[in-house]
């Protein structure tokens, strides 16, 4: 079955208020996916959690307070591509350490979430500040 | 944050009457535990049957709860943990870690290191 092609960008203050609004939009694309042959409620659940998980990174850690984050939803065909375009400094996502499971921390569950869920993940600069790209093949 | 008290048989019930336990609102929620342990609350359990998602940061409150228990010779049990919720204690190996129970009730009739009141044979 041919799947249509869907591009989403959504523009957002850098405020964690939006976290609810751009995960239900994941959410939604997944059950919209009516083709998709796996577990949905499982992949709205997780189309969910990156995208927050992502957000929340971003928010905290790139430096980008009071600048807008347009976020990139993109599938086409079994290929999902979801972009998250910060104008902040940054910050280094292979820094980021695998959370110990026996050591209790708080913090620090986010990119391993994200690493666990998606084929890939990748943050680098671009002309206008940086990118937190996650691609995965449903 | 939408968070109602009650006591409950000599421990705190709280109720979570949020959807979503994220970055938004995981910090009011971890203070507001503290602040109750250092008020002297010892024995917290926390509903969170009307949560339907929960992200890294939310585990993190759950996590400071539990610790901060702990370091008080307290208790903190987590009852109506869904489904999806529960599959983020899995993906992060925290299952173990938490005191989990189906409902309040079970939460009440377990005593950590003793026996529970519902296998008393009269």
């Amino acid at each position: 079955m041919t799947r249509n092609k869907i591009n989403l960008e959504i523009e957002i203050p850098t405020q964690t208020r939006y976290l609810g609004l751009i995960g239900n939009i994941g959410e939604q694309l997944a059950w919209d996916l009516t083709d998709y042959g796996g577990d949905r409620d499982a992949l709205a659940y997780n189309l969910n959690l990156v995208l927050t998980e992502a957000l929340t990174n971003v928010i905290k850690h790139a430096g980008c307070d009071n600048q807008a984050l347009r976020v990139c939803i993109s599938i086409e065909g079994n290929s999902l591509s979801i972009q998250v375009h910060d104008q902040g400094l940054g910050f280094d996502l292979e820094g980021v350490p695998c959370p110990d499971p026996e050591e209790l921390c708080e913090r620090g569950r986010g990119i391993f979430i994200i690493r666990h869920l998606m084929d890939s993940v990748d943050y680098r600069k671009t002309d206008k500040g940086n990118v937190l790209e996650m691609k995965k093949e449903l | 944050m939408n968070i109602t008290l009650e006591n409950k048989d000599g421990s705190t019930l709280l109720r979570f009457h949020e959807e979503r336990l994220d970055a938004h609102n995981s910090k009011e929620l971890k203070d507001y535990l503290l602040e109750l342990m250092e008020k002297g609350s010892k024995k917290l359990i926390l509903d969170l049957s009307e949560v339907r998602f929960v992200d890294s940061s939310g585990l993190g409150a759950l996590l400071s709860g539990h610790k901060n228990a702990g370091l008080r010779e307290g208790r903190f049990a987590l009852v109506g943990v869904q489904p999806r919720v529960q599959s983020m204690f899995e993906l992060t190996r925290l299952t173990r870690v938490f005191e989990i129970y189906p409902g309040v009730e079970d939460a009440l009739a377990y005593v950590p290191g003793g026996t529970p009141h519902d296998s008393k044979q009269d």
